[in-house]
């Protein structure tokens, strides 16, 4: 037997189960920082001042995150005084709804209006995707090639990549946008057939943050394509973009609604 | 007012613009060489610097051209500068009489900016201008002949990668020319950094090449302890060696991964992916980030890391990797496919600028943690691998010593750490400073010069080893044939973020 063929065959399955059983592959991974509002003094704005994408703002006197801002860089959690930004585990964070990311007082569920746009059933049992760069660091291509990983081996799923757009049901986008990919970027969008679907992956895309602001452009998709999963993190880790592509197949439960992770 | 500053690490000679070209023919015949060039505003005033190394000699040298903002061009004497000074037409307005490649770089054609973003005017409004422009193809010198084709890909390419447009001009299987067009991803790194609180900017560099995150923060809060003259703890040190050395582990077993996915071996690709992962999920474990994001800051680190019990944790890592690294060393058809693929030459290494494994592979016998130590690594012993022959095969051989290396600087340092504090106290001074910081990146060279005023940044110059690679690669792929493009390709090991920024 060939080399190869064997120790592949010797080094035996090397793929989580993940979401089914098993492990996510993340342990120790940070997510976003989870605000504990009863511990939260009043009048102190240190973990404003201390986030560098400006994701942190005070409304009635309250602090309140923007997820779709925040590059986990664990800043506002180092400089809270009260110790009620805390860091967390939580990094599912991809939403339908880009307001979903924000917290908000009244949790009002966008479930219902979501229902009316389904996914067609064919495209539940199995997925192609089409990935644009559209500025990023890197680093979200990077987790999104780590998903063909034996660890992920997303094709277990029933989710593969494609080269062309003409055969993708899905456009995953990475990076701000910067100022030479806008068109491309809908060139690319519009060559792919109906129905089609489009994550903003990684937080650069959500909302350009850190990049947003500069000469070479970049405020992330919001103004520029239809939106169906939103997914910051900086970057999303392997994990993240799976429970994102289920969510998008309604294979998987959204995790956070109004700002709020739930377990 | 004039600068006060001066750049720390340097030796610093102020050079007349019409003397220029002498005095860096006299460099050369001191067998110097080229690293960077970039230009700055003192004031109104500009000023355009030259950095250079020296053989066998820890300083590094500095050529300064003031008062002008039109110098003769370096390029035909100093290849490697080429793009930078065409990078310094495109974003700071300035120009090079005689240069013979110039043609726009980062500022495509059918786009335009005004004033240039890093212009004379561009420190009172760094955000006054912004680039504005629709798609056109590049403006190519014109390969004609009956039977050569023309080859457009990209800049949306096939599978996950970075965004690039390829042209080749090829008959048959031989391509005659081939050039890449970068800086779609352009982001204006180097600007985003003006006006931010120098102690507080690490977030950025990190995010400049996200597979590279731990040496830019680790060479840009060199760059600033370097000007602001602060003492990093020696436990502190250790760490840092120990974050970057395991992004030189991911980013190498990710390297043997691709190199083997080029040449369709299956289970070779999917052992070198899977070994990425298994360092990611212990850099996650060990630190709380899978590319040892938010662990470094000015003056040591941000938190303490329990890394004592490393050598334990990487067992495994270290039987399998040998184990992988061997069994693709004798197999053949993978073998057959580097040999004598991409040749670059020590001469033209030199010349062009390649640096890291690429130019180790050509002879060119560079390494900063050994040649300009940083960090511990004057504490530490490693071997810095070279290979004459300049082929992929070199390369690959080189990045697979440095894979060896990188498995024993992590058993090494994590074995001499000892307890102490990670963080060196510190007050930013007021005036103005300047500093240079570089970190020997998986890739190569990368460094970092900052100016700060009163403890803001006023400039900071990213030099990035993938500029520097992708300027070179292109000579390796004329004459070659298509077949061998992706391998090749693969056995540079380039990104384009960094390249862009
Ligand atoms: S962790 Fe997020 S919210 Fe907190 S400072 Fe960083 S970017 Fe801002
Ligand atoms: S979201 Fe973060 S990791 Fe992803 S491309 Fe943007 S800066 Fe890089």
């Amino acid at each position: 037997m060939p080399l190869w063929t064997w120790t592949g065959l010797k080094a035996g399955k090397a793929a989580t189960r993940w979401p089914r059983s098993g492990s996510d592959g993340q342990e120790g991974v940070l997510g976003m920082p989870r605000l504990d509002i009863d511990k939260c003094r009043s009048g102190c704005d240190l973990c404003i001042s201390s986030c560098p994408t400006q994701a942190i703002h005070l409304v009635e006197g309250e602090p309140v995150i923007d997820y779709g801002r925040c590059i986990v860089c664990q800043r506002c959690v180092e400089e809270c005084p009260e110790g009620a930004m805390q860091s967390s585990y939580d990094w599912a964070f991809g939403v339908r709804q880009r307001s979903d990311l924000t917290w908000s007082a009244a949790l009002e569920s966008h479930e219902a209006e979501h229902l009316r746009k389904r996914i067609a059933s064919s495209q539940r049992r199995s997925l192609h995707i089409r990935h644009v760069d559209a500025g990023s660091c890197n680093a979200c291509e990077a987790e999104i090639s780590a998903l063909d990983n034996p660890f992920y081996n997303l094709h277990r799923l029933g989710i593969f990549f494609t080269p062309s757009p003409r055969f993708a049901d899905l456009l995953m986008v990475t990076g701000p946008v910067t100022a030479p990919m806008h068109d491309v970027l809908l060139a690319t969008w519009e060559a792919m057939p109906e129905p089609r679907s489009v994550i903003a992956t990684g937080t650069c895309a959500v909302s350009g943050a850190p990049m947003d602001g500069g000469y070479a452009g970049g405020a992330g998709l919001e103004k520029i394509l239809p939106v169906d999963i939103w997914l910051p993190g900086c970057p999303p880790n392997p994990a993240a973009l799976i429970h994102a592509l289920l969510l998008l197949l309604e294979r998987m439960p959204q995790r956070v609604t109004g700002g709020q992770y739930a377990e | 007012m004039n600068m006060a500053s001066s750049l720390n690490s340097c030796s610093t000679r102020l050079v007349a613009a019409d003397q220029l070209v002498a005095v860096a023919q006299e460099c050369l015949n001191q067998q110097m060489r080229f690293l960077m060039a970039w230009h700055d505003w003192d004031d109104q005033t500009c000023v355009v610097r030259y950095l250079l190394s020296q053989k066998d000699h820890a300083e590094f040298v500095l050529l300064e051209v003031r008062d002008t903002d039109t110098l003769p061009s370096l390029a035909a004497l100093v290849p490697l500068l080429g793009w930078y000074e065409r990078e310094m037409h495109d974003l700071g307005g300035l120009e090079f009489s005689g240069h013979p490649e110039s043609f726009p770089l980062i500022i495509h054609e059918g786009f335009s900016i005004s004033p240039p973003p890093l212009g004379r005017t561009a420190a009172d409004n760094p955000l006054q201008a912004h680039l504005q422009g629709s798609y056109e193809p590049p403006s190519m010198p014109e390969v004609q002949g009956d039977q050569v084709q023309d080859l457009y890909w990209g800049p949306v390419r096939a599978d996950v990668v970075e965004t690039g447009e390829f042209h080749y001009s090829y008959i048959g299987e031989a391509i005659l020319h081939y050039h890449p067009r970068l800086f779609f991803k352009h982001r204006g790194m180097e600007a985003r950094f003006a006006g931010q609180d120098a102690a507080r900017s690490v977030y950025l560099a990190e995010r400049v090449s996200g597979v590279g995150s731990a040496c830019h923060a680790l060479a840009y809060c060199q760059a600033v302890e370097n000007a602001w003259g602060i003492e990093v703890p020696l436990r502190a040190q250790l760490l840092r060696v120990i974050i970057v050395e395991l992004e030189r582990l991911y980013n190498h077993f990710h390297y043997f991964g691709q190199l083997a996915k080029t040449t369709t071996l299956k289970v070779g690709a999917a052992t070198g992916f899977l070994m990425e992962e298994r360092v990611k999920q212990l850099a996650s474990q060990l630190t709380g980030s899978r590319y040892l994001r938010s662990l470094l800051c000015v003056g040591g680190l941000r938190r303490d890391l329990q890394a004592e019990h490393l050598a334990h944790a990487l067992e495994g890592i270290i039987d399998e990797g040998e184990a992988y690294l061997n069994r693709l060393h004798q197999t053949a058809t993978h073998l057959d496919r580097l040999m004598g693929t991409g040749i670059l030459s020590l001469e033209s290494a030199f010349d062009q600028g390649a640096t890291g494994p690429v130019a180790r592979a050509s002879g060119l016998d560079r390494d900063l943690r050994r040649d300009h130590p940083y960090a511990a690594y004057h504490k530490l012993r490693f071997n810095v691998p070279v290979r004459e022959k300049g082929d992929a095969m070199a390369r690959s051989e080189v990045r697979a010593e440095s894979l060896r290396e990188a498995l024993a600087l992590l058993v090494q340092a994590s074995g001499r750490l000892k307890t102490g504090p990670v963080q060196a106290e510190y007050t930013p001074p007021s005036g103005e400073q300047q500093g240079l910081g570089w970190a020997e990146t998986p890739r190569g060279t990368l460094m970092y010069a900052v100016r700060i005023r009163d403890g803001r940044l006023q400039r900071v110059k990213i030099k990035s080893p993938s500029f520097s690679n992708w300027r070179v690669f292109p000579l390796t792929v004329h004459g070659t044939n298509l077949m061998d493009y992706a391998i090749n390709e693969a056995s540079f090991g380039l990104t384009i973020a960094g390249c862009d920024r």
